[in-house]
């Protein structure tokens, strides 16, 4: 076999690859956090305009003013993210294992209200939910529930309207992972006098922790984050951090308020996933990057 | 070392005994389009017994039935005596070497070793002690900390055997667990898993299409073929005596040559070859005058000669093809009767001749060296049954 012969220009190859996803980051990312950050340290008004002052007392204000409405969008994302594996992973299981031929009707399934907006599938769930809707309404009718009893503007609504929009980013990755245990091994686990649980628990979850892990992420930083479900579905007591920096962008005028907070929900979910990666361990982790 | 701890408690009888297994995936009933047709076996004690058969022959769905993957149509397991049809394979004392290892990716060696122990329930230090010394039999003392991705092809390999044979099984399965390695780590694979069994003394059930691993590693081997046993025996008898054209095709290169059985009395045959030529055959069954029957011969039985010899079995021919082989040479010949002939001569020097592509030669041998091959009813059936081939 003969050699290529190398050419100067071989060790910057890979550099000139991958310099487009570089540009591309610079334009579409770096760039606006750089606005943003600035933005965020200028003080002024609308009317008058906005100057770079280096306001640091800004995000100070902003965790003061809204350190409730934050708590609870991270609460509210940490129950749906685990209503999301709850549901989702018997789902995803029964996917894997058991629907045989069908296997991609059902992923299709899942799939299929995605087809419709995300706005529009959360106000279908307000029509579902209303006070006299389809569901209240018969049960209040037969004496079941009082008249005055309501899921809209409740953290259950929120949160199950939270659990319903991000399901499928859960089972997702969680049917990937458990297409991927190998049959062999289950039945390895079976020969060496694993009953069904101890074969589940000893075998099949572990392999298929790093779908949950790559579930978790995808579930819970967008619903920690999420503005419709809490606008939608909510009321005043269920304001997310999102419905504050929409507020305060849109309506308040107020760009550096708006910004802070951006970047406070930022460093508040950065911190909550690296210790969740780290308690889950820093193995399991670099597996599912890995795989 | 340790035999003392490994070895099953002796008892008497077969190991495993198979009646009739029939499994037939189709659940059609029909018992000629079943995968496994109606195997019988007898597995002594401490016995290495291997399935040898082409793939779709059914050995390794019978191997399966015995491990409790698959439930028998019909027929009878028995593991010492206990019919275990219909006892989960979690539940038998039987372990299995899968073939492509099927190792937990998440868990140590060691933890890989100790899975069954664990799951029995044993005192966490015999499980230590145990894991320690089944590691050191398999020479895996140092890699217990590993994943077993850290390890080569060989090591998994042996990693499987350990956590199967930690357990101490009644009998170990192993379903061509060589089949992945590379030639020369098979042939001391082979060695190796030779010497693990008889320190161990467990019986071990040995699935492969290799007919080459099954005679240097088996105590007996059971040809297979179209989900039918087509012979047991030890290694040398089912080379040297194939019971059926099938086996004598399986194992080893070997000559056909059809003929009519001209005269037979007191085990003595004289076989009419159609031409004219006669050959003296020697008869174990029951064969009788007027028969159509097959002979076969082994090529390295065979002498070749260019001037005829008084041997009372010798057929002539014309050299086809020379082939070189360094320890000896093959040659093709093709007899007067249309027969393709393959003959080694060893290359040490006492070869008779050595003729050249075109040569008339004459192939003789001692008539011992004769088997004729009854069209055997079981052999009869599945000739005219391809279906079972194509319906795994």
């Amino acid at each position: 076999m003969t050699r290529r012969r190398r050419r100067p220009g071989d060790a910057l190859a890979p550099y000139l690859m991958i310099l487009p996803g570089w540009l591309w980051l610079a334009a579409f990312f770096i760039t606006p956090v750089i606005v943003m950050v600035s933005l965020s340290l200028q003080t002024g008004d609308f009317i008058d305009g906005f100057r770079q002052t280096f306001h640091f007392s800004t995000y100070a204000d902003v965790v003061r003013t809204y350190h409730v409405q934050l708590v609870r969008s991270l609460t509210y994302g940490a129950i749906a993210t685990v209503s999301c594996a709850l549901i989702g992973y018997p789902v995803a299981y029964w996917i894997a294992f058991r629907a045989g031929r069908h296997k991609s009707v059902f992923l299709f399934l899942l799939l299929l209200p995605f087809f419709v907006s995300f706005v529009i599938r959360t106000q279908s769930w307000n029509v579902v939910l209303a006070d006299h809707g389809v569901v209240l309404g018969p049960l209040k009718d037969i004496g079941l529930l009082s008249a005055d009893f309501h899921l809209l503007a409740t953290p259950y609504a929120v949160i199950g309207g939270l659990t319903y929009n991000f399901l499928p980013f859960m089972v997702l990755p969680v049917y990937v992972a458990l297409e991927r245990v190998d049959p062999k091994v289950i039945e390895a686990s079976t020969d060496l006098y694993a009953s069904r649980t101890q074969t589940f628990l000893r075998v099949v979850l572990p392999l298929s922790l790093p779908g949950v892990f790559a579930g978790v992420l995808l579930t819970f930083v967008p619903s920690c984050a999420d503005y419709v479900n809490a606008g939608i579905l909510g009321g005043p007591s269920t304001t997310m951090i999102g419905n504050i920096i929409q507020t305060e962008y849109f309506t308040n005028l107020d760009y550096p308020a708006a910004s802070a907070l951006s970047f406070v929900l930022m460093g508040a979910l950065l911190l909550a996933v690296f210790t969740y990666a780290r308690t889950l361990g820093t193995e399991k982790v670099l597996e599912a990057a890995a795989r | 070392m340790a035999t003392d701890t490994l070895s099953p408690p002796p008892t008497a009888g077969p190991a495993i005994t198979l009646v009739d297994v029939v499994k037939d995936f189709g659940g059609a009933g029909a018992r000629d389009a079943a995968v496994v047709r109606g195997v019988n076996l007898a597995i002594g004690e401490g016995e290495f017994f291997s399935l040898l058969g082409p793939s779709g022959c059914g050995k390794t769905t019978t191997l399966r039935m015995i491990a409790g993957f698959e439930e028998p149509t019909s027929g009878q397991i028995l593991l010492h005596g206990h019919d275990m049809v219909g006892v989960p394979a979690n539940k038998r004392d039987i372990n299995m070497v899968f073939q492509s290892y099927a190792l937990f990716p998440h868990l140590s060696v060691a933890d890989n070793v100790a899975f069954g122990l664990r799951r029995k329930r044993v005192p966490k230090d015999e499980i230590r002690d145990r894991v320690e010394k089944i590691l050191h039999t398999v020479e895996l003392a140092d890699k217990a900390d590993r994943r077993p991705r850290q390890l080569s092809g060989g090591q998994q390999q042996r990693v499987a055997l350990a956590r199967a044979l930690v357990n101490r099984p009644r009998a170990l399965l192993l379903d061509e667990p060589l089949g992945a390695l590379d030639l020369k780590l098979r042939q001391a694979m082979q060695l190796e898993l030779k010497r693990i069994q008889r320190e161990v003394g467990i019986t071990f059930i040995y699935v492969t299409h290799d007919q080459a691993e099954a005679l240097t590693m088996s105590d007996r081997i059971a040809v297979m073929h179209r989900g039918l046993v087509e012979q047991v025996g030890p290694p040398q008898e089912v080379y040297e005596r194939p019971a059926t054209a099938f086996v004598a095709g399986f194992i080893g290169t070997s000559n056909l040559i059809g003929g009519r059985l001209a005269a037979a009395e007191a085990g003595t045959g004289v076989l009419d070859l159609g031409d004219g030529q006669r050959i003296t055959v020697p008869l174990r069954g029951s064969h009788a005058a007027g028969e159509d029957v097959e002979l076969t011969v082994r090529p390295e039985k065979i002498t070749l000669t260019t001037e005829p010899t008084d041997t009372a079995s010798r057929i002539r021919g014309t050299v086809r093809e020379v082939v070189y082989l360094g320890t000896s040479t093959s040659y093709t010949v093709d007899t007067s009767t249309g027969a393709e002939m393959t003959v080694f001569q060893p290359n040490d020097g006492s070869a008779c001749a050595t003729p050249a592509r075109g040569d008339i030669v004459w192939l003789s041998w001692a008539t011992d060296h004769s088997y004729l091959l009854t069209t055997a009813p079981a052999a009869a059936a599945t000739a005219a049954d391809p279906v079972s081939l194509t319906s795994r």
